[in-house]
């Protein structure tokens, strides 16, 4: 770009700014439910302070060290708008908008010179598009950390840890037991084990779909460990269909406590315990 | 992949491997590794750095904190002069072990990385590399 | 060369690892144990692992022949206090330390080695008593 094109964007930040904030503000994708005028207004005015600076310096390459905080500013403002639950084509718009404010600009100074002006809005416009781009990518990738933040807290919020009994802990699993939802399933019942004290665990499986070899190595593995912590495990809620499979399958859980129903492993924790569960003499209510 | 940051050690007696159990533990807490990461990767580097000490007399254990994808995990790469693997695919096998140990030092090594890879040549030398990435099973 | 301590309580050695072992002392201990049950006719062995934060396939093997050797003297050994990431990795490693019981704290392992030897011949009850 030539240095008299720069400078001359330079002396006219201010209405440039306002043509972009303008452009900006009239689109029917403004998201004014999600982000003020004055945020808008200040974002606007930062990339545009950054951008004018670097593009005093001749070359125009968004991957070039002058570009850099022009890249640090789009792609902060991309990821927070993903987190913010902007969509794509809003995102894209802040970048797209500054287009317009440009070319007014450029036509209105380059009114009898066609070739500079021509030669001008080309490497702007392949400057703008690289930086749609950069917006882009920012954006997607901001989208993917909420995706993964949010499979964390899934996995997370759907094994509990309960303490039924003094000594005595249940892990009600549902759904499938893959390497990741046991890797978590594993760390929580064990760190519970720890600070409670509780020789037994009970895992309960009754909300599993299907047991298949793999899932069977799974809960063999967290019997394992919690064997090795110096406490027992038991396994229940071991339906007719999944005793049928792990028997088709040739899996050998013979080293392991199993029970059909959560009520009988409860009832073998007692007694591994010596604790003994009676009806009291006297009259109940029901 | 990239790699941010390298550190190389040279491994020749024992003490040297709780040195070394104790830089890898410390890349792998500067990533963020959560704690069952970074026992499985220093209990897998113990195993290897064993290795090296008992069949080859030691060597070289390269310590990376590398990037790939966004993703942070500490690469560990152990190179010895040895007499290296006379079959691989045997040395890789559970209980199966040329010395007097259980054989669980090669398998159990790859079982607790994310990625492993081995080279070695008979008369020349091993070369063992692990990853474990920060989010890794 | 380090030395890891063993105390004599009662009828049981109580052994508490306090650092990372590497191989020549974790041998060491081995020896030193094993000599001591044949000295002091130990019931039992209480290895208190908590403060360690690496078991891998060499230290599990020391466990797992002191636990042999203690067997065969009539002594029976339980290790206690394994932190959870590092039951998860030896399971991941293959080693489930047969053999080798295991509790949750000293207490409860203490409590583990009484049931596991049981009775008391009657006489040595008495004499027990006599002593109290």
């Amino acid at each position: 770009m030539k240095s008299e094109t720069a400078a001359f964007l330079k002396k006219n930040k201010k209405r440039l700014l306002e043509a972009w904030v303008q452009n900006q503000m009239s689109d029917s994708t403004l998201r004014d439910d999600l982000i003020s005028n004055e945020e808008l207004s200040k974002q606007s005015d930062d990339l545009l302070d950054a951008l004018l600076v670097a593009l005093g310096s001749g070359k125009l390459n968004v991957d070039s060290d002058k570009f850099q905080p022009v890249s640090d500013i789009l792609s902060e403002l991309s990821v927070t708008r993903a987190r913010q639950g902007f969509s794509p084509r809003e995102t894209s718009m802040f970048v797209m908008s500054l287009k317009k404010a440009f070319y007014a600009m450029l036509e209105d100074q380059y009114k009898n010179d066609p070739a500079t002006l021509y030669q001008e809005t080309v490497e702007l416009n392949n400057l703008l598009d690289s930086m749609s781009i950069v917006t882009m990518e920012t954006f997607i990738q901001g989208r993917e950390e909420v995706i993964l933040r949010q499979t964390d807290e899934i996995s997370e919020i759907s094994t509990p840890v309960i303490r039924v009994w003094e000594g005595i802990l249940a892990l009600p699993i549902i759904g499938t037991l893959d390497s990741a939802r046991t890797q978590v399933v594993m760390e929580n019942l064990l760190q519970q084990i720890v600070e409670t004290g509780s020789r037994i665990a009970i895992l309960d499986i009754s909300g599993v779909p299907t047991v298949d070899s793999l899932v069977a190595q799974h809960l063999i593995k967290t019997v394992s460990a919690t064997r090795l912590m110096g406490a027992e495990c038991i396994i229940s809620g071991i339906r007719a269909e999944i005793a049928q499979t792990i028997v088709h399958l040739g899996i050998d859980l013979s080293g392991i406590n199993t029970k059909a129903s959560l009520a009988s492993a409860l009832k073998l924790a007692y007694s591994m315990l010596g604790i003994e569960v009676r009806r009291a003499e006297r009259k109940t209510i029901f | 992949m990239m790699t941010l940051s390298k550190e190389t050690l040279t491994i020749q007696r024992e003490p040297d491997v709780i040195y070394f159990r104790n830089k890898a533990k410390e890349y792998a807490v500067k990533i963020g590794m959560s704690m069952v990461g970074q026992t499985k990767l220093i209990t897998a580097a113990s195993e290897l750095v064993r290795n090296m000490l008992r069949y080859a007399n030691g060597g070289e254990a390269v310590l990376e904190i590398v990037i790939r994808n966004n993703i942070k995990g500490v690469r560990l790469t152990f190179a010895d002069k040895g007499p290296g693997i006379k079959d691989v695919k045997q040395a890789m096998q559970d209980g199966f072990s040329t010395g007097r140990s259980l054989g669980l030092g090669l398998p159990g090594a790859k079982r607790l990385s994310n990625e492993f890879d081995i080279k070695s040549e008979v008369g020349k030398g091993t070369t063992v590399t692990i990853i474990r990435w920060k989010n890794g099973l | 060369m380090d030395k890891i301590p063993i105390l004599k309580m009662g009828e049981f050695l109580l052994v508490t690892i306090q650092v990372d072992l590497y191989d020549r002392l974790a041998l060491a201990l081995e020896n030193d144990l094993i000599n001591m049950v044949s000295k002091t006719e130990a019931r039992g062995v209480l290895i208190d692992i908590s403060a360690v934060s690496i078991v891998d396939s060499f230290m599990g093997r020391i466990l797992g022949n002191i636990a042999s050797m203690s067997k065969i003297m009539d002594a029976e050994t339980v290790v206690v206090g394994m932190q959870p990431a590092v039951a998860i990795t030896l399971v991941e490693l293959g080693l489930t330390l047969t053999g080798v019981h295991t509790a949750l704290d000293v207490e409860k392992g203490m409590e583990l080695l009484r049931n596991k030897i049981g009775y008391l011949p009657k006489e040595e009850e008495d004499l027990y008593d006599d002593i109290i």
